[in-house]
């Protein structure tokens, strides 16, 4: 697809040509998008914000994966155990060492990042299919760790309570506050991701995807970089996994299990893999989704009574049901749609 | 050019497959600011010989020697530091990428950012990526691939797609170019302009350059010698003269009655 420019708009440095934003009304819709996230509280329900606070977490744990499998060309079914790794560590040491939150967070990020590493190792041997169930071996051995191992301080399968984060006596205890939390890291996740991808990690995140035996000649170690995006997809499930596990207030073995970590996948399938937008808008649509789901159930029941045993069946069904309808119509996912109606709304109104 | 010292030395080197010879004590030198080309019927083992250059295969015996140090024990990811740089016969492209970030990539062993510089990116990632970006529109420049700059790869014809890989290999200035049958796939023109930008590299770059064709025209035109592969064995090895008039080339290469 040959790039599109707004007539009159020259690139006068390769800096300007290589900034993401790149005019005045672009800061501008940004501006006004932050705006309206961070006022949600004043005008939003409950229910919305919680919403908003389940996407933002959502969209941070499929950014990292989308580093890892969307770029670097690795699938991984792991994303939610490296999730559960960050929601324990935070969660004990705030119970145990009363840390803050400021610094539970960032351990929580390094933690599973060095866990996520420890099941980057087979990628060394190992591609494509033989990876992800390489990677599904966490989802199983995480899980049962929390459940078996030092049963005083993980309490087991019955999990243990989160304490309410505290940042500068404030406490982040109803989803309105804890929305200004996860939009802010959110932020930063964003824009740590953005660099990620344009850099030289992120090309040689590609290479390593499109051609690693072309990447080793050009003195590219595949291995090396696999490792990198290894750790940094499970320091941002630490992140995702640390501001879940707070903001439900509990975590168990199963409070981010199999399920989540398909769905991940799915949400970054259905975005678009290895792109910026990809992982907010499969995130955004998957919970959308879900949520539409779940509201459809009573509408059923109410007027087919007769169904209304059937609508808790009746809700994954919808909800496959429509996602395999998108990975029809739009297997290259929603960013590339994005795309493509952009390209439209330049070229008008020569094209359709 | 008879005198220039000597790049690459490839000694006695042999490949096995299983029970298949693919080279058979092959030995020959590159000599700094030649052109070499490799030529022979197909399956006489040229590719082969480029793969074990480039750390591909590992030859079952001998030595290849590239400035002195034996890249059979060597690891493939340190060929390209060292300063060879090949191209392929079915072009490897990293096709999700632009023209211009598949240069860029090749940059790699240039740049210094780390992981952490990367994540940050303003500052001195920043100022790494604009300081290559400038070597990188050099060589778009140099290859008129201006307009293809930030097309994706994979929606290219093959005809730029090889020229893109050419771009790639030299964005990473090596001393030595493999090119592997750089110009399978052309027409007539598109070819002409392959045979212009090789021999522009050679002559404003200073690379060293060791070509597989099979365009025997165009060998003859552009290569300062030429050595003849046939059933992994060297054959002959001389200018192209020579070459052209090498009764045994003539009989494994061309056909006994052709000339």
């Amino acid at each position: 697809m040959t790039i599109l420019r707004p007539a009159g708009e020259f690139d006068e440095s390769y800096a300007y040509d290589m900034a993401t934003i790149r005019r005045p009304w672009q800061w501008a819709a940004l501006g006004l998008l932050l705006l309206a996230l961070y006022t949600l509280p004043l005008y939003g329900s409950q229910s919305m914000v919680s919403l908003v606070n389940r996407i933002a977490i959502s969209i941070i744990a499929v950014q990292g994966l989308n580093l890892l499998t969307g770029y670097t060309g690795q699938i991984s079914l792991g994303q939610a155990a490296f999730m559960t790794v960050g929601g324990y560590i935070s969660a004990l040491l705030m119970i145990h060492l009363n840390w803050s939150f400021l610094l539970t967070l960032p351990a929580a990020a390094l933690g599973a990042g060095l866990v996520g590493l420890i099941f980057g190792l087979p990628s060394l041997r190992v591609k494509g299919f033989y990876l992800a169930m390489s990677t599904l071996a966490a989802q199983f051995i995480i899980p049962w760790f929390t459940r078996n191992a030092f049963r005083d301080a993980l309490n087991g399968a019955q999990g243990i309570n989160v304490p309410v984060p505290v940042i500068f006596g404030i406490e982040f205890n109803t989803p309105q506050r804890y929305l200004y939390l996860t939009i802010t890291i959110l932020i930063i996740t964003t824009i740590v991701a953005s660099n990620a991808a344009r850099s030289r990690l992120g090309r040689a995140f590609v290479s390593v995807r499109d051609n690693d035996l072309a990447a080793e000649l050009l003195g590219i170690n595949p291995f090396k970089y696999k490792l990198q995006a290894f750790f940094l997809a499970a320091v941002y499930a630490g992140v995702a996994g640390s501001l879940m596990a707070h903001h439900l207030r509990h975590i168990n073995s199963e409070t981010f299990n199999l399920t989540d970590s398909v769905l991940l996948l799915g949400m970054l399938i259905l975005g678009g893999l290895g792109t910026n937008l990809g992982p907010f808008l499969g995130a955004a649509a998957v919970e959308l989704l879900i949520e539409l789901a779940t509201l459809a159930g009573p509408f059923v029941s109410t007027y087919f009574p007769a169904a209304a045993g059937g609508v808790q069946a009746l809700r994954p069904l919808f909800f496959g049901f429509t996602l395999m309808l998108f990975l029809i119509f739009e297997p290259r996912g929603l960013a590339h749609r994005w795309q493509l109606i952009k390209a439209s709304w330049r070229l008008r109104p020569f094209a359709r | 050019m008879g005198n220039s010292p000597v790049l690459l030395t490839v000694d006695q080197v042999s490949l096995n497959f299983g029970r298949v010879q693919a080279l058979s004590h092959v030995s020959c030198d590159v000599r700094e600011g030649e052109i070499l080309a490799i030529i022979g019927p197909n399956g006489a083992g040229k590719t082969s010989l480029l793969n074990c250059i480039s750390n591909f295969y590992k030859p079952t015996k001998g030595r290849i020697l590239f400035e002195g140090r034996d890249l059979t024990k060597t690891k493939p990811s340190q060929i390209a530091g060292l300063g060879i740089a090949r191209t392929f016969q079915n072009i490897a492209l990293y096709t999700g990428l632009s023209t211009l970030d598949n240069l860029m990539a090749a940059r790699h062993i240039h740049m210094k950012s780390g992981m952490l510089a990367c994540l940050a990116y303003w500052g001195f990632a920043h100022r790494e990526d604009l300081r290559h970006r400038e070597v990188v529109e050099e060589i778009i420049d140099f290859l008129e691939m201006e307009a293809i700059r930030k097309t994706v790869v994979g929606a290219l014809p093959h005809g730029l797609r090889k020229r893109v890989e050419l771009g790639r290999a030299l964005a990473l200035e090596p001393k030595l170019l493999l090119l592997d049958e750089p110009m399978t796939g052309m027409n007539q023109e598109e070819k002409e302009d392959m045979a212009r930008f090789i021999l522009d590299a050679h002559e404003l770059r200073g690379v060293t350059l060791v070509l597989i064709e099979h365009d025997m025209g165009l060998v003859m035109d552009i290569a300062d010698r030429v050595i003849v592969l046939d059933f992994g064995r060297k054959i002959a090895e001389g200018t192209p003269e020579e070459i052209r008039t090498n009764p045994e080339v003539i009989n494994a290469y061309l056909g006994q009655e052709h000339i």
